[in-house]
């Protein structure tokens, strides 16, 4: 772990705080009187707002959690060097792919 | 308890096939970890090596595995870690073993210097001598620190060391933060940097056990925790590494 990981996965957690209670919020307001897609697409669908927030949040949880899983195979699973590197690329990247399908998905208009 | 004998257990690794584990030492009233070693090494197999020197916790010479912990030898009493009347004694962690309880303490130095924990002097003999103020709050921060006797206590502790042999450690760290508080050291930027790459303070994940087995009652994990917070200050005052 290297100072610009370690800035990088704190950055990204400061990011990421607000927009899960923003996420968590929204849930609850959302499933009041019932929850259907075409309620959800309704909001999300050509909003700004929403692919910048959802947009933030996937390419932050894509950093953070790649980091994170990098530490974790270095330090219980013995990967170093290239091999840690290569793995946090793999997931970051894997990571980022699915989420922005997702939010693409539900924000193009 | 004087006239009981005490049932010790050397951990002489895996290669002390046919080798004496297992000692029976006459209890004393007043009797240390390092006392029933020397007691053994002295009368019961004079081939187990170990290490020792001032026997007064000063050197730093005689930690060990004890009960499955580190401890300083010298200063533990034996009846603080008798299990019964019986303890394991083993070599110290996180460490290569040369032979029985004595381990190769280079890798914990050479990470000491990696660590950039060497005076950086800015004065010459020339100069006047620094003034230092007892009282300012860096000098209180050096000062924290400064009492280490590198008895790797805390370095065999440490969790993180065991799973990333590139960690520098905590008590390397410490060094590096006293001196980073040091007004006579000038080596702020080659310790920044030295304790933020791949084995720096970063990886350390603040459970704690350095602070908790340190025999001194040192706290290094304040002092990694404060060597991130002039990392991350600096990284936007300088910019990435
Ligand atoms: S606080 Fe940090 S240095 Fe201390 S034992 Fe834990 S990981 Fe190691
Ligand atoms: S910080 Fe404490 S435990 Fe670590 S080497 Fe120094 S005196 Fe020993
Ligand atoms: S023998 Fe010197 S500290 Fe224990």
């Amino acid at each position: 772990m290297t100072l610009r990981l370690y800035m990088l996965q704190r950055i990204t957690a400061l990011l990421m705080a607000p927009l899960v209670i923003g996420h968590l919020a929204v849930m609850i307001y959302a499933i009041q009187g019932g929850l259907s897609a075409a309620e959800i697409l309704g909001r999300t669908q050509g909003s700004v707002l929403w692919f910048a927030f959802y947009g933030t949040f996937v390419a932050a949880v894509s950093i953070h959690g790649a980091i994170g899983l990098r530490t974790i195979a270095a330090e219980w699973g013995g990967l170093r060097g290239i091999a840690a590197d290569a793995l946090m690329w793999i997931v970051g990247l894997g990571l980022f792919v699915l989420g922005a399908q997702a939010v693409w998905a539900v924000t193009y208009p | 308890m004087a006239a009981e004998a005490l049932k010790i257990t050397i951990d002489r690794g895996p290669n002390a096939q046919g080798l004496q584990t297992e000692f029976e030492v006459p209890a004393q009233d007043n009797q240390t970890v390092l006392d029933v070693v020397s007691w053994i090494q002295q009368n019961a197999d004079p081939t187990l090596s170990y290490r020792f020197a001032c026997r007064v916790g000063m050197c730093g010479s005689c930690a060990m595995m004890v009960g499955g912990v580190p401890r300083w030898t010298c200063r533990t009493h034996i009846s603080k870690v008798l299990d019964g009347n019986a303890v394991t004694i083993g070599p110290l962690r996180n460490l290569p073993v040369i032979k029985d309880l004595a381990v190769d303490m280079d890798p914990f130095f050479d990470k000491w210097v990696a660590a950039e924990g060497v005076h950086h002097g800015g004065l010459t003999r020339d100069d006047p001598i620094a003034v230092v103020d007892e009282t300012a709050p860096a000098r209180v921060e050096a000062n924290a620190g400064i009492e280490c006797i590198n008895c790797s206590v805390c370095y065999a502790a440490c969790d993180t060391v065991t799973g990333n042999a590139d960690y520098l450690g905590p008590a390397a760290l410490q060094r590096a933060w006293t001196l980073l508080n040091d007004a006579k050291d000038e080596g702020r930027v080659a310790i920044l940097d030295a304790v933020s790459g791949n084995g720096g303070c970063h990886n350390c994940h603040s459970m704690g056990s350095c602070t908790a087995y340190c025999p001194n009652d040192l706290d290094p994990m304040s002092a990694i925790a404060g060597l991130k917070r002039e990392t991350a200050k600096s990284f936007f005052k300088r910019g990435r590494r």
